[in-house]
């Protein structure tokens, strides 16, 4: 019973020391974003990486999304006499919680994962070690240009989600359904404000720190892992470790947002 | 502690030195890993730090580079304290030295000739086609002109080696670490490679540590060998001074003779019996 107790204390210490290092590494990032030198095209190319590559993906996984809204609600709200009001519930749906949030889980699974396992074998093969004996800072050289990337790439990216996502709505109310047209993008009109345009901002903001700052950093603290192993299988381990890390405290990050938001 | 060690003038030592460390001692928990460790490296010498695995030498040489802080102990290299440097400090005195790692950390998302010149495209402040010559020198130096567009997965063992030496070198440094230089090497590759270290030595009058275990390596291209064990100094002089030392475990290395000897069967399972009789509530053998 001691034991299993002492145990418990041990991975707790352990998993506060790990959450601690992991904010030490995004603070020492985001000090690091606004000074000089700023690597202009390696933001570029991470952004072409992050954002550009991801669209597809995005674009697609909405487009459902927003026509599963659509098909659901109607059939909800046909019961109730009130499909009109369709264009608003889909919008405000997308806009301030499905957009942000499902853009941000599929670009875990597809950019963070990658970035995770990128710096986790630069650690395991001393490319960071040797950043270092070149008098190359790594939070600046590698950090910086994913943080500006993911910062930039995350919100466009949802707001291409957003606007895919009512689009798909509109397909399955307007188009399969016969909803009027009008009454759908007017009650959309009527109802989403700037108020819900700012949530979805914040978030895709919030959640675009929490998977760069989770997925570069996992793969960077590497070495500091108490199982100990590197080389493939800590790779691996520390990239899934990442990916259910960052889509968990995304989901909670959430809720948060939006109880104090709303 | 058996500790050899040959002595010098103070003077000349002073001026000499380019690394010197003092009582370095490095524990990982209640595990020693370096244990007062006194050596010093002199201005255009070629030392060998030598050792079978687990000896300390990576810990010896991640710590001389400012990588791992050691739990006790000084480390001065040209005239930086590295133990007590700010980050900045340490920024400086690393352009001044040039480090190949055991699996050359080449980056694998750039060419060869990308990977040689970054340390001079990020500081300096001279034109890409001159970079690219003082690249293509290196590369050539090396005898790797021609594959400067191949990318580090396309590369050889050996050509990975030599990358690797080649980016170390592009700064010129005053300092050359090499980590395992031989390892996984075929004879002759390795012997290149012994070649080049001599090469930059007289040619650039660098003073370059050798990390190996490689006992052939370590003689021909030494000018001092210092031998670890269990994370202690056994010994460090010239390649005669460690011929000539009468202390078993150099002897052992150098003759390449296991420390212990083979223990019959009945004897291993003696040992095994006592080991299990001394831990009668654990179920497995942890020794």
């Amino acid at each position: 019973m001691i034991n299993a107790v002492s145990q418990l204390g041990i991975r707790f210490i352990d998993a506060c020391e790990h959450i601690g290092h992991l904010t030490l590494f995004m603070f020492n990032v985001l000090r690091k974003m606004f000074s000089p030198p700023f690597r202009y095209r390696a933001v570029l190319k991470e952004f072409y990486l992050i954002g550009a590559k991801s669209v597809f993906v995005i674009v697609l996984a909405s487009l459902t999304v927003g026509l599963v809204l659509g098909l659901r609600l109607y059939f909800e709200f046909e019961q109730f006499g009130v499909t009109e009001r369709l264009g608003s519930v889909v919008a405000l749906s997308m806009i301030t919680e499905m957009g942000p949030v499902f853009t941000s889980l599929l670009i875990i699974g597809r950019s963070g994962s990658a970035m995770c396992a990128e710096i986790g074998i630069m650690r395991s093969d001393e490319q960071l070690d040797a950043l270092e004996c070149m008098a190359i800072d790594p939070y600046k050289f590698l950090m910086v240009p994913k943080f500006w990337a993911t910062l930039m790439t995350v919100p466009l990216l949802v707001a291409i989600a957003d606007v895919v996502g009512i689009f798909g709505g509109y397909i399955a109310s307007v188009v399969m359904f016969d909803v009027a047209s009008g009454s759908y993008l007017q009650s959309m009109y009527g109802s989403v404000g700037w108020h819900d345009l700012n949530i979805g901002l914040v978030k895709s903001i919030i959640f675009a720190l929490i998977i760069v700052s989770v997925s570069t950093g996992k793969g960077f603290i590497l070495h500091l892992d108490k199982k100990g192993s590197y080389g493939a299988e800590g790779v691996s381990r520390v990239t899934t470790q990442a990916v259910v890390m960052a889509s968990v405290t995304i989901l909670f990050a959430d809720y948060l947002i939006s109880a104090f938001m709303v | 502690m058996h500790f050899e060690m040959s002595l010098m003038e103070p003077d000349l030592q002073l001026n000499n030195t380019v690394i010197n460390v003092v009582n370095l001692s490095t524990h990982y928990r209640d595990r020693k890993i370096l244990d007062n460790i006194n050596f010093d490296v002199r201005r255009g010498e070629v030392m060998v730090i030598m050792g079978s695995s687990g000896s300390g030498k990576s810990t010896l040489l991640r710590t001389m580079l400012g990588l791992t802080m050691p739990t006790e102990g000084e480390i001065n290299i040209m005239g930086v304290d590295v133990c007590n440097a700010s980050r900045n400090e340490l920024y400086k005195l690393r352009r001044s030295i040039g480090v190949a790692f055991q699996g050359g950390a080449l980056f694998g998302n750039l060419s060869l000739i990308e990977n040689v010149s970054l340390p001079l495209l990020e500081h300096t402040n001279l034109d890409i086609n001159t970079v690219k010559i003082m690249s293509r020198m290196k590369l050539d130096m090396m005898n790797l002109s021609g594959f400067d567009s191949l990318m580090p997965a396309e590369l050889s063992g050996g050509m990975v080696k030599r990358a690797a030496l080649a980016r170390a070198v592009i700064m010129d440094p005053e300092l050359l670490f090499f980590d395992e230089p031989s390892a996984g090497l075929d004879p002759v590759v390795a012997a290149e490679l012994d070649e080049y270290i001599l090469e930059l030595k007289s040619a650039l009058d660098m003073s370059i540590v050798v990390i190996t275990h490689e006992l052939e390596s370590a003689l021909r291209i030494a000018d001092r060998i210092t031998i670890l064990d269990k994370g202690e100094v056994v010994v460090c002089g010239s390649v005669e001074e460690v011929k000539q030392s009468k202390l078993e475990k150099v002897q052992n290395l150098l003759n390449r003779r296991p420390s212990r000897e083979q223990l019959s069967p009945d004897e291993y399972l003696d040992v095994l019996t006592r080991a299990q009789a001394a831990k009668p509530h654990r179920g497995h053998i942890n020794d």
